[in-house]
């Protein structure tokens, strides 16, 4: 960087991406806690986010005690940040952060650089589309994300669609087929590939059976029809691996299609920020205070995994607000950190590593729908959470404090203080398989150079997804969370919730 | 200019009468509109679609060809030499991405080595250059985790943007006196004595010189003409789009060893840093179906995962499907380039038939030659005015951050990020919303800026894209295109707000959110907010902000 650009740079001692509902908590939650000098940065001219196109009420439930529509709930924040007068620019596009925390923004009036101490990523997250499902067939006009639908009905006042077919349960494919049938469109059936609904039961309840719209399980859109605009779709009945069953296809005439087929964590500044991601959640790996791989850069909200609610993205950015402050007061080394690892059962967790001194909030969400199910956290044969539950769905995020494991926080002048590396040395002499090494435990890593990984044949071990499987080499100390059914003859006991 | 020449009479003669009409707005019917602007001439190019590109031209891998390929003496030997040879200065002229990257033609066994000796010493008799045998270790190091023993380097080869290019080649004939129409489908021609009248969905026009480079469709043309008996089949060829983080691993296309039918699956390169698979190769009857199979992509995945296995389905970004036009013999023989001027058929007018690859590469030489056998039989005055000099739309991400600062500083447009991840500012997509052919589709923008193509599919930017066409060109909401003739974004309005004016996102927005959105009442004039340690909107630095309470 040239003089002349280094006389431009601002200091700001928190940036914030994004004024959604993770950003807008966050920015509160830092002002109340005494810093001042943050920015907040928002690409839309208004903040809100994605709440500013959620026009449903639901919102707020968990946080308030009431239903509120998007804008309500962004409004509730918004009005706050007024009232403090917290920094903010609207307009303005973060366009690169640095590993050096130097942050760059496109404003009309220029391009602004500032340095900073921490960074909370707060981007949110995208959609799923049609070339990344890469569905057979024709590419007309009329096949539209959710949210793309969802913006220009509620946003700009647009009609996209009038004989719908929506692929993908997602939640806001529901909303969608309640939103377009009530503006007079006619939605034929929303079809879901898996053998269950992603999206919350009191959507499914709300949006489709108050009002008519099937819901056709372990089904796929196979062919789509229409070198202009939409003409129609052809589904499929899918096999227990996901492949269409051959035979079973039926052509249904529509001008629209409606994707909500999984939502993607936006990372691409994350990225260039040199922040590994982990590739189950396509967030970032982060510790228990929400702190990416780059020390001083921070991930709360869908950018770090796709919640189910809003209220949740809130209570996360604040608990993230909490650790940044400390971060910026206490400014301490990165301690070691012991890995959480998505057991039986369990899809990915968030954090995925800890430093086991301090409580934290441990989100997961699992891979199939259960009943009568023991969740259980432990670090091999302590048992850090046992819960049970009488049903678990992969739509809801399951959310869990875990309390401290280590011996208490060296500042605190107790005895008896054992580091994780101590932990580990023990374990593994303890343990038959014996420590490894360093670079299967610290395995989201291996994801960086993920083409190099891959070029190798023998290796092809992917998911469907396309993303690696764990590796199997497993370090000898981390925390565990699994899900197992629990037997008749154990009974089912008053600890569920 | 452009489309707004429409009538609404079938009949209406067009009163103009031209000297030259081409038929086909293809990357050909562009190149041959843009060179014979060298002449004075009275020039227009008909386009049934909404835009140019938008068939053969743009749906392939966008490889600049070296020229060994192909049968020592044709056409398209010769042609493709020629037109890769003037790529550099062509792209340079006309500011289209174009890179000399080279590519490679992998083998592993005795008898790839022994074809890929061959393809080199019919590159040499074509006239190509820069072509030799690489081994394993330098193949491997060229490009890192390809599969093979060894390859064909050919460093003559390259990648170009065959929008951009074709777009570029139009806008110079545009700049320099040609006109096009879109949406102009050619459904007659009758030979007059003067020359030809040439029927179209909307008026018919008079002309001299008629050019058939209608791609596809090249074989009806070529039927109106009184041409008959040219056999015209399609190649159709599915490919796969792969996310722009992968181009830095792919410094250049992968081939593999040529079969005499069948090119085999390429893993290409784009100038944009996709990478792309494909093709696939099947013999088809219908030239305007464009719809990717099951089958086609689950072999495209196998076949490039033996060649450069360094992607998964996570990096799928796109699928889309192009056709080639393949002039047949008899026997279904693929033939040569037909490039003619039949006198005693149809004077003055020449048919192109069956211009598949390598017509990318070698369409600025087709053109050429095209024009070399017309003024065979008349002579064409120059024309001194002639600026072979085109200007792109200046990207905002390909810039250096000071020449950003300026850009922002002329033109606070370029100061507002509208698509995201391909980092399109609301200034580019504005020369684009009035680009000189008066394309007005939602792909049109697309593939002038870019908007759209990343990862979000235009996700988080089409609404800005639709809503910049609708107030910019003062299109109602029904006629918004999204790229093919009849292809509507909307149906109408969602609901009739009154008094919207050009302002109905703000007024819908504020309906909808009720009483809940604060900043709706902020009101439109602020687009910045608060800077750190500021309370009066100044985006001055306040000294002393962290002594701010």
């Amino acid at each position: 960087m040239n003089e002349k650009n280094m006389q431009n740079v601002r200091n700001v001692d928190v940036l914030i991406v994004g004024g959604g509902p993770a950003g807008l908590a966050a920015a509160l939650r830092l002002w109340e806690k005494g810093i001042r000098n943050i920015l907040l940065v928002e690409r839309e001219k208004r903040l809100g986010g994605i709440l500013r196109q959620c026009i449903h009420d639901g919102f707020g439930l968990a946080r308030f005690g009431e239903s509120l529509s998007g804008p309500e709930y962004a409004g509730r924040f918004t009005e706050k940040l007024e009232e403090y007068g917290i920094p903010f620019l609207t307009d303005a596009a973060v366009y690169q952060i640095t590993p050096e925390k130097i942050v760059t923004v496109v404003t009309k009036k220029g391009l602004l650089t500032f340095q900073t101490k921490a960074v909370i990523l707060a981007m949110g997250c995208r959609e799923r589309t049609q070339g990344a499902l890469a569905i057979p067939g024709e590419r007309p006009a009329g096949v539209f994300t959710a949210g793309t639908a969802q913006a220009y009905m509620n946003l700009y006042n647009r009609m996209p669609a009038r004989e719908v077919v929506i692929l993908g349960s997602g939640d806001i494919g529901l909303i969608m087929a309640r939103r377009l049938t009530l503006e007079g469109a006619h939605v034929h059936a929303v079809f879901e590939i898996q053998p269950y609904p992603s999206g919350l039961a009191r959507n499914l309840q709300q949006c489709l059976r108050d009002y008519g719209i099937p819901l056709y399980l372990s089904h796929t859109v196979t062919e789509i029809h229409g070198s202009s605009r939409l003409e129609g779709v052809t589904v499929s009945e899918v096999d227990e691996h996901l492949r269409p069953v051959p035979g079973t296809e039926q052509y249904i005439a529509c001008d629209t299609l409606i994707l909500s087929a999984g939502l993607i964590p936006e990372n691409e500044l994350s990225l260039e920020a040199g922040v590994i991601l982990d590739p189950r959640t396509k967030g970032a790996v982060v510790d228990e205070h929400l702190q990416t791989s780059v020390p001083g850069i921070y991930a709360a909200g869908n950018v770090l995994h796709v919640h189910d609610l809003a209220d949740y993205v809130s209570e996360e950015a604040e608990l993230l607000a909490d650790a940044v402050v400390s971060g910026l007061q206490e400014n301490d080394a990165q301690e070691e950190k012991i890995p959480i690892r998505a057991g039986e059962g369990i899809h990915h967790t968030v954090p995925q590593k800890t430093g086991g001194r301090e409580p934290f909030l441990l989100s997961f969400r699992v891979t199939r729908p259960m009943q009568d199910v023991e969740i259980v956290v432990r670090l091999a044969d302590q048992v850090l959470l046992r819960k049970r539950r009488k049903r678990v769905v992969p739509a809801e995020m399951l959310r869990f404090p875990i309390q401290p494991f280590l011996n208490a926080v060296q500042k605190s002048g107790e005895a008896e203080v054992e580091s994780p590396s101590e932990y580990r040395n023990r374990a593994a002499q303890e343990s038959p398989s014996g420590y490894r090494n360093r670079a299967a435990q610290e395995s989201p890593s291996r994801h960086r150079n993920r083409a190099a990984q891959e070029s190798i044949p023998e290796n092809r071990n992917r998911t469907e997804d396309g993303m690696c499987e764990e590796n199997s080499d497993r370090p000898a100390q981390e925390i565990v969370v699994e899900i197992r059914k629990i037997m008749p003859d154990e009974g089912f006991g008053k600890e569920v919730e | 200019m452009g489309v707004q020449e429409a009538s609404q009479n079938k009949e209406q003669l067009s009163l103009e009468r031209f000297d030259v009409l081409v038929i086909g707005g293809g990357v050909v019917g562009s190149a041959i509109a843009r060179e014979l602007c060298r002449y004075r001439l009275r020039l227009g190019v008909l386009e049934k679609n909404p835009d140019v590109c938008m068939e053969t031209s743009g749906r392939n891998t966008g490889v600049c060809h070296g020229g060994f390929a192909y049968d020592t003496g044709s056409l398209k030997a010769k042609l493709c030499v020629e037109g890769n040879r003037m790529m550099d200065s062509l792209s340079k002229e006309l500011d289209f991405p174009f890179r000399r990257c080279g590519k490679v033609l992998v083998g592993n066994t005795r008898e790839d080595y022994e074809r890929l000796l061959e393809v080199i010493a019919q590159g040499e008799k074509n006239g190509a250059s820069n072509m030799r045998m690489i081994d394993e270790e330098e193949l491997h190091r060229l490009i890192p985790g390809v599969i093979g023993k060894f390859a064909m380097l050919s460093g003559n080869s390259g990648i170009l943007d065959p929008f951009q290019m074709t777009i570029a080649l139009a806008e110079n004939a545009v700049q320099n006196g040609a006109r096009y129409f879109l949406e102009r489908e050619v459904t007659g021609i009758r030979q007059t004595e003067e020359g030809y009248l040439v029927e179209t969905s909307r008026e018919t026009f008079r002309t001299r010189w008629v050019i058939n480079s209608a791609g596809l469709n090249c074989a009806k043309i070529s039927e109106m003409l009184g041409i008959r008996g040219h056999r015209v089949i399609g190649s159709k060829d599915d490919y796969i789009l792969l996310d722009n983080r992968l181009g830095k691993d792919l410094p250049m296309p992968i081939y593999t060893v040529p079969s005499n039918t069948y090119m085999g699956i390429h893993v290409t390169i784009t100038t944009d840093g996709n990478v792309l698979l494909g093709p696939t190769a099947q013999d088809t009857e219908n030239l305007s179906w464009y719809g990717v199979e099951q089958k086609n992509l689950d072999f495209l995945y196998k076949a490039a995962m033996d060649l450069w296995p360094n992607f998964t389905r996570a990096d799928y970004i796109r699928t889309y499907s192009g056709i080639l036009p393949k002039w047949i013999d008899g026997n279904g023989k693929i033939q040569d380039f037909c490039i003619e001027i039949r006198d005693d058929i149809a004077p003055r007018a020449v048919n192109l038939v069956g211009i598949e690859s390598p017509g990318l590469t070698a369409s600025v030489a087709i053109a050429r030659h095209v024009i070399r056998m017309m003024q065979e039989r008349e002579r064409f005055p120059g024309n001194e005015s002639f600026d072979p000099v085109r200007h792109g739309i200046v990207r905002f991400a390909e810039q250096e951050p000071q020449v950003q600062a300026g850009l922002i500083e002329e033109n606070p447009d370029y100061g507002q990020l509208v698509c995201r991840c391909q980092k399109v500012t609301r200034a580019e997509l504005l020369q684009a919303v009035h680009n000189p052919l008066g394309v007005r589709t939602l792909t049109g923008l697309k593939v002038r800026t870019r908007a759209m193509m990343g990862r979000c599919q235009g996700g988080y930017c089409q609404m800005r894209l639709t809503q910049m066409l609708e107030e910019e060109l003062k299109i109602p909401e029904k006629e918004i295109l999204y790229s093919r003739p009849g292809s509507p974004l909307f149906f109408g309005k969602v609901r009739e707000i009154a008094d919207t004016g050009n302002n109905g996102t703000e007024k819908a927005e504020a309906g909808n959110a009720q009483n809940g959105n604060t900043e709706s009442e902020r009101g439109k004039g602020m687009d910045i907010g608060r800077m750190p340690g500021d309370k009066r909107n100044s985006m001055e630095p306040v000294p002393g902000e962290e002594a701010h309470s």
